[in-house]
C-alpha cells in the first residue's frame, strides 16, 4: 500500500491507483470533463490539475493519469489549482457555450460570465469518443487527426469507415455535440432541423455513407436541410 | 501501389520503435506522397489501428496524401518570421508560383507549403528548398529563389566540389580498362559498360567523376529498372556479391586503378554506392 498526505490528511492507496481514483474514494471532489469509467485515463481537458510537490518545486498535474507515489503531497483545492481549473472551465465555455456538460461545469465553479470570446466550436477534444469507439466498443472507426488549431476528430480519409456499425456510442459519450440533438442555438445548428433526442444516423439504414463525424452529419441529410 | 515495395519497406522496420514513423518516412520519400492503399495495407501489415496512421500523417507537415511536385518550397511562418512579414515572403511565392500554399504548380515541378518553424529563427524570414536555407528573405528575393529551384539546387560544379574525384576503372574479370576517352562526360573521359533490361542490350557511358551520377546511354532506362551490366570486352556479367544498401538491389563491382573497389547500383535513378580502397 502507498501512504501519501491528501490536503493534509494521510490516506493510503493501491500501487497503481491514480490520485482521482484515490480521492473519489475517499470522498474528495475533483472535477472532471474527459475522463470516464471504462475508459483509459487521457489527461486531454486538464479539469482535473491538483497541485503536488512543495514551494518552488510544486507543480499541477492531471489527477486522472498520475499514479500515487509514496510520501506525495496532493492539494485537489490551493489557490493556483482553483485557478488553473477556472481558467480551463472558462476556456472550454467559449469553445462550446451550448453544452450543457460544460455550461454545469463552469456553473459549479462560480463561473457567471463570458471572459472570452465565444466560438460555438462543435468539439473540445476531450477524446471520449475515440476511446469509447476503439476500447469498449472495439472498433476504432474515429480517431484524432491534425495538429494544432487543425485538430479534429474524424474517420481516415473523411469517409464512412468500414469498421463502424453505426453504435452511436461516439454520439451518447459526447460532452460537447449536444447542440446537433438539443437544437438550442438555431443559426449554428448544423443540421437546421434535428430537434432529436435519438441520433438518426444510428437507427437509419439508408446513410450508408454518412456518419456522425462528417460534414455535413447524417441527421441533416435527413431532414434535407 | 507496388505491394511488393510497400511491404519491403515495412519488413525493414517492423519491429522497432517509433517504427509508424520511418514506415510512413519511407513511404512518402520513395512516392513523394502517402497513397490511401498504402496506408491501408501498412494498416493491416503491422496492426496499427489506421485511424492512428491517418493520425500521425496528419499530425506530421512533412506527409502528403497528394503527389508534390519535384521540388518542395517551405516558407517559415513561425512566430520570428512572422515578425519579420513571412507573410509578405509567402504571399509572393503564391502569387509568382500562382499557387496555394499545399498545392502544387501544374506542371507538377514545385510544391509550396508553409511550416510553423524549421529552427534557424535569427535567420528569419526563412524559405527551405528541398533541404537549402535560405535566410533573411525578402518580398524581391522570392524569384530568384524560384529561378534557382527551377534550374536545381542539387547541381554540383564536379570541377570546384572537392568531393568529387576522377576514378578509372577496369573489369574485375578480364581487367580490361573500361575508361572510354573517345567519349568524354564532363570533361573527363567516360566509363563504358554494356546494359541490359527487358529486350534492350546497349551501351552505358557513366561519368567517371566520383560523386557525379552523370550517365549517357543508347537506350533510355526507365526509372527503378534494374539492370544487367557486363564489361564490354570480355562480356562477363559485373556481378558482387553485394546488395545495395538503399534499395537491395544487386551491386555493379569495378576494379579500381591503383588499388580498390567501387560498386554502383544497378537499379536506375538508386544512387546507392561503395567505395572501397
Amino acid at each position: 500500500m502507498i501512504s501519501f498526505k491528501l490536503n493534509g490528511q494521510r490516506v493510503t492507496a493501491e500501487p497503481g491507483a491514480t490520485i482521482l481514483e484515490t480521492a473519489r474514494f475517499f470522498g474528495v471532489p475533483i472535477p472532471t470533463l474527459c475522463d470516464m469509467e471504462g475508459l483509459t485515463p487521457f489527461g486531454g481537458c486538464r479539469l482535473c490539475v491538483v497541485e503536488i510537490g512543495d514551494g518552488e518545486a510544486s507543480k499541477l498535474v492531471t489527477a486522472c493519469t498520475h499514479p500515487v507515489q509514496e510520501g506525495m503531497r496532493v492539494r485537489t483545492a490551493s489557490r493556483r489549482v482553483v485557478d488553473a481549473r477556472r481558467m480551463v472551465a472558462e476556456l472550454l465555455l467559449a469553445s462550446c457555450p451550448q453544452s450543457k456538460t460544460v455550461q454545469d461545469l463552469a456553473a459549479s465553479m462560480g463561473i457567471h460570465r463570458q471572459r472570452f470570446r465565444q466560438e460555438h466550436e462543435d468539439c473540445i477534444l476531450c477524446g471520449r469518443c475515440v476511446r469509447m469507439c476503439s476500447e469498449q466498443m472495439m472498433s476504432g472507426a474515429i480517431g484524432f487527426q491534425g495538429r494544432g488549431r487543425e485538430r479534429r476528430i474524424s474517420t481516415p480519409f473523411d469517409r464512412a469507415s468500414e469498421l463502424c456499425r453505426r453504435c452511436g456510442g461516439c454520439i451518447q459519450v459526447c460532452p460537447a455535440c449536444e447542440l446537433r440533438c438539443t437544437f438550442n442555438e438555431p443559426e449554428r445548428a448544423v443540421c437546421g432541423g434535428c430537434a432529436n433526442l435519438s441520433p438518426p444516423c444510428v437507427d437509419h439504414g439508408q446513410f450508408d455513407d454518412m456518419q456522425c463525424y462528417m460534414d455535413p452529419c447524417a441527421a441533416c441529410r435527413m431532414s434535407g436541410a | 501501389m507496388n505491394t511488393a515495395e510497400i511491404q519491403a519497406i515495412v519488413t525493414k522496420h517492423q519491429g522497432k520503435p517509433g517504427e509508424v514513423l520511418s514506415i510512413l518516412e519511407d513511404i512518402q520519400s520513395r512516392y513523394s506522397f502517402l497513397p490511401e492503399d498504402a496506408l491501408r495495407f501498412v494498416a493491416d501489415r503491422t496492426g496499427h489501428p489506421l485511424r492512428d496512421l491517418y493520425g500521425v500523417a496528419t499530425f506530421y507537415k512533412m506527409f502528403s496524401f497528394r503527389p508534390r511536385g519535384k521540388h518542395l518550397v517551405s516558407v517559415c511562418l513561425g512566430t520570428a518570421c512572422h515578425v519579420r512579414r513571412a507573410a509578405l515572403v509567402a504571399e509572393e511565392f503564391e502569387s509568382k508560383l500562382s499557387v496555394r500554399a499545399g498545392e502544387t504548380t501544374p506542371d507538377g515541378d514545385i510544391s509550396l507549403e508553409s511550416v510553423n518553424c524549421v529552427g534557424a529563427c535569427a535567420l528569419g524570414p526563412i524559405v527551405v528548398v528541398d533541404g537549402h536555407y535560405f535566410p533573411n528573405v525578402k518580398k524581391a528575393s522570392v524569384k530568384s529563389i524560384i529561378d534557382r529551384t527551377r534550374g536545381g539546387l542539387d547541381r554540383i560544379d564536379p570541377n570546384k566540389d572537392p568531393r568529387v574525384f576522377p576514378v578509372e576503372v577496369r573489369c574485375p574479370r578480364c581487367n580490361h580498362s573500361l575508361m572510354d576517352p573517345a567519349f568524354p562526360i564532363e570533361d573527363h573521359p567516360s566509363v563504358r559498360v554494356t546494359i541490359s533490361f527487358g529486350a534492350c542490350h546497349g551501351w552505358l557511358r557513366l561519368s567517371s567523376l566520383y560523386g557525379s551520377f552523370t550517365i549517357v546511354s543508347e537506350y533510355e532506362t526507365p526509372a527503378d529498372t534494374v539492370c544487367h551490366f557486363f564489361c564490354p570486352h570480355c562480356h562477363a556479367e559485373l556481378l558482387g556479391a553485394t546488395s545495395c544498401m538503399e534499395c537491395a538491389a544487386p551491386m555493379v563491382p569495378m576494379v579500381i586503378e591503383g588499388g580498390g573497389i567501387v560498386q554502383i547500383c544497378s537499379r536506375r535513378g538508386c544512387r546507392g554506392h561503395l567505395l572501397d580502397l
